[in-house]
């Protein structure tokens, strides 16, 4: 056994989780080695946005992540420069296009605010100075200055990178394929740690299935679609009301609730479709079709702007619609980090920290009890 | 018949794409009497081999005769013109730009080919086109890109746009050709000749004469806002320069073109199984039927592999009967591997060598698009652990412009690849060439 088969941990993962992870991990002093068996960034982390959000986030466990991500996020665009990762504190805007939907955004912005979100209300004359290109529809929404916007593959490789400039090792194109006593078996050998952390991503139920210890993690399809670069026409993150009704669903059938936001490079991305169809990689053109229909009536000069491509991913979630997050007591070593849904960017900086207190034997920030691999074996209260 | 399908928008067969595979295969699948829609970008058929102006007599183009013949041959098909096809649906529904959806029974797909490109110091300078483009300026409006023009590049078509040039009166100042196609004149195949496309070839060589410069590429564009001169130089087999070889020449017009590089996206839409093709090329893989592994999906001329358009012309004949449900004759098949031998021969004789990637600084843009440079595709693999071009595109974002990789695609592979220290495979190009939407559409067309 050489040295550089041992580490203090093996993060299965190279996605945006397991960076976050791996990063923490080799910050705290830790001997870290990422795992992946395709390229970096490869998974979910290249097919979502980069959401940063805690705007649509109901008060409880999921809330109280995201506000301790939001602000390591922060930290960490300090630390590693704001440029380099492509961060952008631009804020969200929620816009309401009836009066119905109004009041409840009204009594929603108040639950967040309770929790600790600045969520401010807004009238239909503030919603156009913050976004002027407007439909005039829009009755009354929301301004979240809290939420942010990174690339998330540029992200995730400069946290690898940092990982490796802290001594770390990563290993792409190396698949795991079973866990042994401490540590697990791969396409390219055995690899020993002293703890393995489940940051797979939509692929981490397989992944807990080979550790014997299973977590119900499955994919749900999205998609996304690019419009040619723009002139700075899209101020925020803006979406509609509607999605934030449509993030904590459990309906199985399609859900659309437009979201839209220019990005660095002016192009401009919407999303985001919702479909729990397995492992289904097929464009589906109803579905595209009624998120550029959804995207024009928040923004009508879209209309006329061309499309360039569109893209799909698979979002990882439980059935609770909640991360798992924490050592797993039935196997000994076993931590999880995954089923973040569509959330995993934004929540990644605070998974990341809080796995990584764990692992050096600190009390976590936050209590990891809703978020306790287990839970789903638990007899219904 | 034809007119109750067009008011249903329903055909037996679609075919994809009016050059000369697609006019083929509309063709000879209308010729057994189902009914058959082509669909095509152009507002005239003719694809980029046969791009014309109206009226125009077919004086500067080759094979006119076949082209008038072909045309002829389509007057029970709805040829729908300036219809640009950007998906196409299982079962099969064809949505093109400006139109309703068309749905077809079979497809045939002739989407063609692009010029390759491959970066250098100064490609992005006004006054750099494609081969490709230089000509298609020429044959479909009758403009000269320039008053002194530079071919330069690989292959036989150098030959055929610096013919055309002088033809119409241009002044070409040089035809550099990077490879020795002396070898190409030896190989035994060739040399058969049975295609008298060989002739064609001698033909060129004659009207371009001396201009002609073989081992020899050019290194540089140079001007100030604009094109002003080229640094040419010899090359080696492996495509290093010479040193002391170096010159300069005047020119405001370059055309350049490595080849061709298919267009994959309908297939790859479809779900069609690939290859990697011998000139290095993605290429949808069709079986003796001209069928891809997707069944009812037909496949012809470059998008199954870069064969010129007398070979395009018999797989578009093959499939198109095919697609119509009758078998194609045994001398269209003899036809047909004879003229793949002859694209198999010249792939050989004018392969890409590697020594071009030397003289990618990094200040060369790769992207033009984007406007990445070459260091930012190498930084993507040595500082960002990249290890497929897929991953450096996603990470310093050449290919996500507005070409979509149509152009710095194929170089950004290989770049990666040899970065990588290894040699480029199929994956590179296709982890680059998926592209669900494959024409720009805008949102509202979209939406319906």
């Amino acid at each position: 056994m050489t040295r550089s088969d041992v580490s203090d941990v093996i993060v299965i993962g190279a996605g945006m989780v397991g960076a976050m992870t791996a990063y923490h991990c080799a910050a705290a002093g830790l001997r870290v080695t990422v795992l992946e068996r395709d390229a970096v960034a490869g998974g979910t982390t290249s097919a979502c946005e980069g959401n940063i959000l805690v705007s649509d986030k109901e008060p409880g466990p999921e809330l109280d992540l995201a506000l301790l991500s939001i602000r390591r996020w922060q930290e960490l665009a300090d630390e590693l420069g704001a440029d380099s990762l492509e961060y952008q504190a631009k804020g969200g805007v929620v816009v309401a296009m009836s009066d119905d939907t109004g009041a409840g955004l009204t009594a929603f912005t108040a639950s967040q605010r309770a929790a600790g979100i600045d969520a401010q209300d807004v009238s239909s004359a503030q919603l156009r100075e913050r976004e002027p290109n407007l439909s005039p529809d829009a009755r009354s929404g929301a301004y979240y200055p809290q939420d942010a916007q990174v690339q998330p593959m540029l992200a995730t490789a400069r946290l690898l990178r940092a990982v490796r400039d802290l001594g770390g090792t990563v290993r792409t194109g190396t698949e795991v394929t079973g866990f042994v006593e401490r540590g697990v078996a791969t396409s390219a050998g055995i690899v020993h740690a002293e703890h393995v952390v489940n940051a797979a991503g939509t692929w981490a139920g397989q992944v807990s299935e080979l550790a014997g210890a299973p977590v119900p993690v499955l994919p749900r399809k999205g998609f996304i679609l690019v419009t040619e670069p723009l002139p700075r026409t899209i101020r925020h993150k803006v979406y509609t009301a509607e999605y934030v009704a449509n993030v904590a669903s459990s309906d199985a059938g399609l859900e659309t609730s437009v979201v839209v936001e220019g990005t660095k490079a002016g192009t401009v991305l919407i999303g985001a479709s919702r479909e729990r169809v397995g492992f289904d990689r097929s464009m589906s053109l109803p579905v595209v079709r009624k998120l550029a229909a959804q995207a024009i009536e928040v923004f009508p000069f879209l209309a006329d702007v061309a499309l360039l491509r569109s893209y799909l991913g698979f979002r990882p979630y439980c059935p609770d619609h909640l991360p798992v997050l924490g050592p797993d007591p039935r196997v000994p070593g076993l931590v999880h980090a995954c089923g973040h849904e569509g959330a995993g960017i934004g929540l990644a900086a605070g998974t990341g920290h809080l796995i990584a207190q764990v692992l050096t034997g600190k009390e976590p920030d936050l209590d990891l009890t809703p978020f306790r691999p287990h839970r789903f074996e638990e007899a219904p209260a | 018949m034809p007119n109750s399908s067009a008011e249903r928008n329903e055909y037996d067969v679609a075919v994809i794409g009016a050059g000369p595979a697609g006019l083929a295969a509309a063709a000879a699948a209308a010729d057994t009497g189902v009914s058959v829609a082509l669909v095509d970008s152009g507002p005239r058929p003719g694809g980029q081999y046969w791009r014309h102006r109206t009226g125009d007599d077919g004086t500067h183009h080759h094979d006119w005769a076949e082209f008038t013949r072909l045309r002829a041959r389509i007057r029970e098909v709805d040829h729908l013109a300036e219809h640009a096809v950007w998906h196409i649906e299982p079962g099969f529904t064809v949505h093109a730009t400006g139109r309703d959806p068309v749905r077809a029974r079979r497809l045939v797909l002739a989407p063609g080919a692009h010029d390759r490109q491959l970066p250098f110091p100064g490609w992005t300078l006004p006054g750099v086109y494609t081969a490709g483009g230089v000509q298609a300026l020429l044959k479909g409006h009758g403009v000269l890109a320039g008053k002194r023009i530079v071919v330069a590049g690989t292959g036989p078509f150098l030959l055929a746009v610096a013919a055309g040039l002088l033809d119409a009166g241009a002044g070409v100042a040089g035809v550099f050709e990077a490879g020795t196609p002396a070898g190409f004149a030896r190989h035994p195949l060739a040399v058969a000749g049975a295609l008298g496309k060989l002739g064609e070839g001698a033909g060129y060589l004659r009207v371009v004469g001396r201009r002609y410069r073989t081992r020899t590429m050019v290194i540089a564009a140079h001007g100030t806002g604009e094109l002003s001169g080229v640094t040419v130089a010899k090359v080696d087999a492996n495509w290093q320069v010479v040193p002391g070889t170096e010159r300069d020449v005047a020119c405001d017009a370059l055309a350049v073109g490595y080849g061709f590089t298919p267009q994959l996206e309908l297939p790859l839409q479809l779900g069609c199984a690939t290859r990697l093709d011998a000139d290095g090329s993605l290429v949808a893989t069709a079986d003796d039927r001209q069928m891809s592994t997707v069944e009812g999906v037909f496949l012809a001329g470059e998008v199954c592999g870069v064969g010129g358009s007398a070979l395009a012309v018999t797989e578009g004949l093959i499939a198109g009967r095919h697609a119509a449900g009758v078998s194609a004759g045994s001398r269209l098949l003899r036809r047909r591997r004879a003229q793949r031998r002859f694209a198999g021969a010249l792939h050989q004789a004018f392969p890409l060598r590697r020594g071009w990637l030397d003289r990618v600084g990094a200040d060369t843009v790769v992207c033009r698009c984007e406007e990445v440079r070459h260091r930012a595709v190498t930084a993507a693999v040595d500082d960002l652990g990249a290890t497929d071009p897929r991953t450096v595109k996603l990470l310093a974002r050449p290919g996500m412009g507005l070409c979509q990789g149509r152009v710095c695609g194929f170089a950004t592979a290989c770049v990666v690849a040899d970065r990588l220290g290894r040699t480029l495979i199929e994956a590179d190009l296709r982890g680059l060439a998926a592209r669900p939407v494959a024409q720009p559409v805008t949102l509202g067309e979209l939406a319906g």
